[in-house]
Formats: structure tokens, C-alpha cells, sequence
């Protein structure tokens, strides 16, 4: 049998440009779903924008803006990094101990040699954070242990080192350099430099996600696992590859923690792992694998950070606003899961019509 | 053609599971511009066969020739780099990618950047199925697709890689009768084209059609390779099957009594529509049909386990309320499911558990669950049934798959249904313990137990049912009474054929 270029000829078709038929109306209402998704997210945040607009015009300052990317850029980082390892069905819980052991790490390696320079420093924590991811990706892809249990075990294990190397110690903005913390405050063209930074992860990851094999390999994987290793693809090496991707990001995430907080202990960004989750699924990426994007997860971010400072706008009493965020994302979730069922029963329905 | 080598050829090739012989010394020859059928019933060794040449399982003993030169294939990337594609049954996609992605995966290609190259994708994906004759959307997302159009995605990708061989394990198990001949339009073509075909199938007639050479396997072994034209398709019965029928499946005569189950009309959207019927005590009952007919989904709406839209159904005249395994138990209803290991067994809990499991309040001292009680009741049935197993506490996942199944029967039987559905009783198991299920729920009909069987195997539903009621596409299409329930008109219903 020939190859596809000089090929075989068609059954009974003698023309090679076969009409493709308009996309039946399931498939209209799956990819409009697909991009509901993201829409979904940014009608949200229009809503929420201006409703509290509304009640409290100072929300939609420039100031108070800014604010809200500056806080969320951190988190929007880390759920890029995140989706790599959700699209794979897998999940990484330990980010939060890796941003805080490159954040203390890297503080106190400037507070200790002031000569050091800061460049070495960011790619130092991130090396380190590529570490972090390497573990375990080897846990997960070659030794088989479930992402589940196995970055719960680094999450404290990571810390463990973490709070080991501190021994209670915290550096202090006075003992790192200026230049270094300028970083977490200076804003290019009005904008955070954080901000920028955490924009050119999305965009690039995103631009990577879509256009690279590699990253088609993380959908497939997550798709279809036993598919993945029939259509011969290299199922362990991707998946390590997707853990080290997110470590490293968790590396750079913790720099931009010390740069932007000054101050850091060995407890920097504990608990950070479950709003990283929550942006993610807020964002549309499927937490069994497969589909979601960047984008959306980033937007989950934005959108999460939003609700908790419009929230204090709103004056909502800051104890219950925990369980207020919660059931947002409750919300968003259900939401989801409804639009999921209903394009499940459209598809049913187009296979039967289609059969009889 | 017969002086060139064969493309792929397999030489007294034997594998074997643990205790189970799943091959042994089977050889076959597979030549280009040729489709050769691989024919035996269930459990006969053909899907061992694929996965050998597919490069999933390594032959213990034996040879893999390609073009003449021995190959060892290193997984399946190596068969597939050596052109050898497989189109399963249930194709494997991605269901969450377009149709081109799926085509393209681990193989797109890319612009002089690295990146992949879209546009050039989706107009070599319009090709490929320009070329194949059948206009698949390729943006569409691989999860909406039926059973036919995955396979076509399938060989879509078959084509793009080049492929030389071609392995279609039962392709046409879930198609219709239209999706059959398209099929088979591209099939004849890439034969022409001289691509070496192996076609799997029970189907005579399909064999007969499509086919040059027919290899047959019967219980792993290597009974015959022929040239179509110097056998009839009772010959090839005769080899595929080796006894007679009869001896097989001892029915015992039962007078059927009352009304056990009635169905009235049921539907649930999209999956079965207007579905009557009803099951007698002391009768047997098979459903017969193709993969994906909507029998397993007719026996679950039944049991609780899913809705359904519309209809009824009734045990004993009293009304079941719906989607409530534990009303439909409470009835005497009792399901042994099509996949034991996922749905009829918790694997790693012993053999007694597992059979007390359905009837734990019958086990039950206060709020306690009783020892001693669950272990009589399990050495009770595991004696019934002629359980072959060397402790009661051993976990179910050791036994073979026949015994498993006698657990999954004991655990129901212990409830003392009076109506007992059994979907694909017999899958997977060997023919000893097949006859002995048989003879089981020959017993169990005797008893006045009303048996409903959903069973794919024709020898089995000709042999055991009392009556034949036979599903396409959702829909019940034909009942046909034992005395004239044969081979061609339960597969003639089947496959919608003739509008019965």
C-alpha cells in the first residue's frame, strides 16, 4: 500500500475534494460550549465589575485595577502551570510548598551573598522549582504513584525542607537588594511588571498548548490514556515534562512572591495550591483531563482575586467571605457540569437521529 | 500473487495467560491486494491473534515474518512502523480532539518553526476522506462520532501512516446494514490498492463476500487455512465449530407458567424506543442483537440503574418504580451485568463476601454482619454451583473467568430471584464452564425462574431460548419462536436486513 501523498484511490469517489458537510447542529452547540467557557468567564467578570461599579464606584479606579491583576498574577502564573498537569489527568497539589521554598530559598541567598546577582537568583529558583516538578513527574510517570498521593507526600515534604533550612528565620525587604524588589512594584507602561510577566507565561504556554505537538500530547494523554500509547506517543516523558514545566513555574512564581511581599518566611503561600485548583476549574480546564485552556484558567485567576477584593468592597464580613468564594465556585462548577450534560443528551439524540 | 512472500506472516506462533493456552502453533499468511478472514467463535483465540500482530502481546514461541524476514515488534509503535495498522472494534480516540487530531496525533505536521501546521492538517484529513469516499466533518470532536464513523476515522488514520496491513477485528459487530456496505466500498478499495487485509468476523456471509483465504481458530488452536472459493459456508461452521450444537447446550423443557416480567413501550431518548415484551415463568427468553443494539441498556433501565422516558414495566403485574435497583431487587428482579470485573465482582474482597454481598441483610445478626451466617450461604452455592476454588476467603480476582462468573451467579441466585436477567453469561469463559452455565440456568427456567438472556453468541441464543427477541438500533424488530429461530433470521433481524 502506497503512502498518502501518491496514495490510494478512492473507493467511489472520483473526486478527490469531497464536500464537507455544514457541521450539524450538536456539533454547533459543542463548540460553542467550548467557547462558552471562556465566554462564560469573562461574562462574570463583567457582571461582577459592574455591579460593584455600581454600589462602589472606587472599585473601578485605576488603582484599585491594578490591585486586583497584581494580585492575581501570581495565581494565574501557577495555573498555566497547573493546566499543563490537569489537561494529563493528573494534579499537582505541591506548588504552593515550591513557591514557598523558592521564595524563602532565593530571599536568603541574597540576603546571605549581597554581591549575588539577581538574574542568577530568578534562574536559580527556577532550576529549583524544575526539581521540585522532576520529582514528581518521576513519581507519577515512572513509579506509577497517583498525582494525587504522590504531590500530596512532596507538598509536605517540600515544606518540610522549607521550614528545615529556615530554622524560624525571615528575611526582611531591608536585607535584600533594591533592584530585586523593585521588580515586585514597577509597573511598565502603568502596568505591574508582575502582571506583564504573568500575561507573556499565558500567552506563550497558550501559543505552546495549541501549536506544538508536545502540546496536542497533553490533551491526547488526558483524552484518552490507552489511546495515547497506541498512537505511539511517549506518554511518561510527557507527563514528567508537564510536572517539570509547572515546578519550574512555581520556581519563577516564587520569586515574584518575594519580590512583590518583601518579607518571607518558611510559610510563604501555604494553602496557595487549592486557589490555584479552584482557578483552574473555575477556567473551564476539565479536572479529568482533555480539554481547557490557559486562558481560561488565567481568567479564573483574575476572576477569583476579583470576588475576594469586591467582596470587601461590598463590605461583606470578611469571615464569611471564605464560604461566599466557595460557593461561587460551586456555581461555576454546576454550571458547567449542566451545560456538559445537556451537550451529552444533544449528542445522543443527533447519533440516533443520524442511525434511523 | 502466490509466488511473492506474504507480507506478514505469523509461524506456529503459541501465547499463552498464566494456565490459560490463549494460542497454540498458529500460523497464518497474509498476502497484499488480499483480504483474509480470520474466523472462530467467541473466545477462540482471535483477539490474542490481533493483539500478537499488533505488537501488545510478545509470542512465547513461534515466529512474526515481515515481507519474509523475521520482526520482532517492540510494542505497537513497532508494528505501526513496520505498517501494520489495527482497527479495533471499539476504536480508540480521543474523544475530547477533532476528528483530524485524532487522525494526526504524535504524526502532525509542522512548519518550518516547529509549529504544527493547521491548515495543512485539516486539508490532507479532507482528502484522506475524499478519498475514502465519505464526508466526515474533520473539526468536529472525536466524541460525538457513531461506532462506523470512528472506524472510518480509524482507517483514515490507517491510510495517513501508509499502512501495508490492515487488521479489522469485527468491524461490522456494531455497524447497520448501510454503515456495513460503506464499510466494505472501502475496504474492496484499499484491497485493490494492494494493501493486505485481515478481517475478523463470525459472519459468514461477510467472509464469503469480502474474502480470499479464511484461517480458523477453535479454542487457540489452528484448525484450517483455505482459499474461500474450495469451502461453503458449512464447511466453515464446521470448523469454526467442531460438535454439535446440541451436545453443547442441554436445554431442559419447561412448561412456561405466568407472566414474571412484562415490558410495556419503553424508552429512554436516544438509546431504545417502544420496547414491549414479556417473560414468562420457566421460560427462557434471549435478546439477541448486535454490539450496541441497546440490550445492555434495556436490561439497566429495567434493573433501575438508568432512567427511562417513557413506558412501564411490571414483575408479577405490580408496577416497578424507576431507576431503583433496590425496588427492582425488592421484586425478585436480579441482573448479572455484561463486565463482571467492573460491575459484577469487588475484585480484591473474597469469594464469600462477594457472594453475600447482594443479600446482606439475610447475613445480617442485629447490626452486625455474621461470619459464620455469610459462610454457609457461600459454601452452600459455591457446592450448587461446582466452584472450582481453594478457600472461600481467597480474593474473586484469582479465579478464572468462569468461576468468576458462578459468583456473580451465586451472589444473585442466593436472593432467590424470580426473574433473573443474565447479559453475556458466557463471555470470555471456556467451553467447559460455558456448558455448566447453561446448564444452570436450564435449571433455573426448570425451577420457574424467568430467565431473560442477552447473549451475542447465535450458537448459545439458538441453543438455550425458549424464544428470540431480537433488537436494532433501539428498537425490538423481531420475535422468533425457538422451533424457527435459525442463524440467518436472528442475524437477518439483527442487522435490520429485513424489516421483520
Amino acid at each position: 500500500m502506497s503512502g498518502p501523498e501518491t496514495g490510494l484511490a478512492a473507493p467511489d469517489a472520483g473526486s478527490a475534494a469531497s464536500p464537507v458537510p455544514p457541521a450539524p447542529r450538536g456539533d454547533r452547540l459543542v463548540s460553542r460550549v467550548a467557547r462558552v467557557r471562556e465566554l462564560g468567564i469573562v461574562a462574570a467578570l463583567g457582571l461582577l465589575f459592574g455591579f460593584t461599579g455600581v454600589v462602589n464606584p472606587a472599585f473601578l479606579s485605576f488603582d484599585s485595577l491594578r490591585d486586583i491583576l497584581l494580585n492575581s498574577s501570581i495565581v494565574a502564573m501557577l495555573a498555566v502551570g497547573q493546566t499543563l498537569v490537569v489537561v494529563t489527568r493528573n494534579v499537582d497539589l505541591s506548588v504552593s510548598s515550591v513557591v514557598g521554598l523558592s521564595a524563602f530559598g532565593g530571599a536568603l541567598i541574597m540576603a546571605d551573598n549581597p554581591g549575588v546577582p539577581v538574574p542568577l537568583v530568578i534562574a536559580g529558583c527556577v532550576l529549583l522549582g524544575a526539581l521540585c516538578g522532576a520529582i514528581n513527574g518521576l513519581l507519577v510517570g515512572v513509579a506509577g504513584v497517583p498525582a494525587l498521593v504522590a504531590t500530596l507526600g512532596t507538598l509536605y515534604t517540600f515544606r518540610g525542607i522549607d521550614y528545615a533550612w529556615a530554622g524560624g528565620r525571615q528575611v526582611n525587604a531591608a536585607d535584600m537588594p533594591g533592584g530585586f524588589l523593585s521588580l515586585g512594584s514597577a509597573s511598565v507602561l502603568g502596568l505591574p511588571l508582575l502582571a506583564l510577566v504573568a500575561l507573556a507565561v499565558v500567552l506563550v504556554v497558550g501559543w505552546m498548548l495549541r501549536n506544538l505537538p508536545a502540546g496536542r500530547e497533553l490533551y491526547a494523554i488526558g483524552s484518552s490514556p490507552e489511546a495515547a500509547v497506541l498512537a505511539g506517543i511517549r506518554v511518561r516523558r510527557r507527563i514528567i515534562a508537564a510536572f517539570v514545566a509547572n515546578g519550574a513555574l512555581a520556581g519563577l512564581a516564587g520569586v515574584m512572591w518575594a519580590a512583590r511581599f518583601g518579607t518571607v518566611d518558611a510559610t510563604v503561600a501555604t494553602g496557595k495550591e487549592l486557589d490555584v485548583i479552584a482557578a483552574v476549574v473555575v477556567g473551564g480546564v476539565a479536572i479529568f483531563g482533555g480539554s481547557g485552556t490557559v486562558y481560561g484558567a488565567a481568567l479564573g485567576a483574575v476572576l477569583l482575586a476579583s470576588i475576594t477584593s469586591a467582596l470587601a468592597v461590598l463590605r461583606v464580613d470578611a469571615l464569611a467571605q471564605t464560604a461566599i468564594s466557595g460557593a461561587l465556585i460551586i456555581a461555576a462548577i454546576v454550571l458547567d457540569r449542566l451545560l456538559a450534560l445537556r451537550v451529552a443528551a444533544a449528542l445522543r439524540r443527533r447519533r440516533y437521529r443520524d442511525a434511523t | 500473487m502466490v509466488d511473492k512472500p506474504p507480507v506478514l506472516a505469523l509461524r506456529s506462533v503459541s501465547k499463552s495467560f498464566g494456565a490459560v493456552q490463549a494460542l497454540r502453533e498458529v500460523s497464518l499468511e497474509l498476502y497484499a491486494g488480499e483480504a483474509h478472514a480470520l474466523a472462530g467463535e467467541n473466545g477462540a483465540g482471535k483477539s490474542t491473534l490481533v493483539k500478537t500482530l499488533s505488537g501488545l502481546y510478545r509470542p512465547d514461541a513461534g515466529r512474526i515474518l515481515l515481507d519474509g524476514e523475521p520482526v520482532e515488534f517492540h510494542g505497537t509503535a513497532g508494528a505501526q512502523r513496520a505498517g501494520v495498522a489495527v482497527i479495533y472494534q471499539e476504536p480508540t480516540l480521543f474523544p475530547d480532539l477533532s476528528v483530524t487530531e485524532n487522525i494526526f496525533m504524535g504524526r502532525q505536521p509542522r512548519t518550518r518553526l516547529g509549529r504544527i501546521d493547521r491548515p495543512a492538517m485539516r486539508a490532507r484529513a479532507v482528502e484522506l476522506f475524499g478519498r475514502l469516499g465519505v464526508p466526515l466533518d474533520p473539526d468536529q470532536p472525536a466524541r460525538g462520532l457513531s461506532i462506523a464513523d470512528q472506524q472510518l476515522v480509524e482507517i483514515a488514520k490507517a491510510l495517513s501512516r501508509s499502512a501495508r496491513v490492515l487488521i479489522m477485528d469485527e468491524p461490522t459487530a456494531a455497524l447497520s446494514g448501510n454503515e456495513v456496505a460503506r464499510l466494505f466500498r472501502v475496504v474492496k478499495a484499499l484491497r485493490e490498492q494492494g494493501c493486505a487485509v485481515l478481517f475478523v468476523s463470525h459472519r459468514l456471509e461477510e467472509i464469503f463476500e469480502l474474502c480470499r483465504r479464511v484461517t480458523t481458530l477453535r479454542d487457540g488452536a489452528f484448525v484450517a487455512s483455505d482459499l474461500i472459493a474450495d469451502l461453503t459456508p458449512d464447511d466453515l461452521v464446521r470448523r469454526m465449530v467442531g460438535r454439535e450444537l446440541e451436545a453443547l447446550f442441554p436445554k431442559l423443557e419447561a412448561v412456561p407458567g405466568e407472566v414474571a416480567l412484562t415490558v410495556h413501550r419503553l424508552t429512554r431518548e436516544g438509546v431504545f424506543t417502544d420496547v414491549s415484551f414479556e417473560v414468562r415463568k420457566g421460560e427462557i427468553v434471549a435478546l439477541a442483537g448486535l454490539v450496541g443494539a441497546g440490550r445492555s441498556e434495556v436490561a439497566r433501565a429495567i434493573f433501575g440503574i438508568d432512567r427511562w422516558d417513557a413506558g412501564r414495566v411490571e414483575v408479577a403485574g405490580r408496577r416497578l418504580r424507576q431507576a431503583s435497583p433496590s425496588a427492582a431487587m425488592a421484586a425478585g428482579l436480579a441482573l448479572v451485568p455484561e463486565d463482571r470485573r467492573q460491575q459484577g465482582l469487588v475484585m480484591d474482597l473474597s469469594i464469600e463476601r462477594n457472594i453475600a454481598l447482594a443479600g446482606l441483610s439475610a447475613v445480617r445478626r442485629g447490626a452486625l454482619i455474621s461470619r459464620a451466617a455469610e459462610r454457609d450461604r457461600a459454601r452452600d452455592w459455591a457446592l450448587r454451583l461446582q466452584l472450582k476454588f481453594s478457600r472461600l476467603s481467597d480474593a474473586v480476582g484469582v479465579l478464572s473467568g468462569g468461576n468468576q462468573q458462578k459468583v456473580v451467579l451465586a451472589k444473585w441466585l442466593a436472593r432467590k430471584p424470580s426473574v433473573i436477567i443474565v447479559d453475556e453469561p458466557t463471555r470470555g469463559i471456556d467451553v467447559g464452564t460455558k456448558a455448566e452455565v447453561h446448564r444452570l440456568l436450564s435449571e433455573l427456567a426448570a425451577e420457574g425462574i424467568a430467565v431473560l438472556m442477552i447473549s451475542s453468541e447465535l450458537p448459545e441464543v439458538l441453543g438455550m431460548a425458549d424464544r428470540v427477541l431480537v433488537m436494532h438500533e433501539g428498537r425490538l424488530v423481531a420475535e422468533i419462536p425457538r422451533a424457527e429461530a435459525t442463524e440467518e433470521s436472528v442475524m437477518a433481524a439483527a442487522t435490520g436486513r429485513n424489516a421483520a
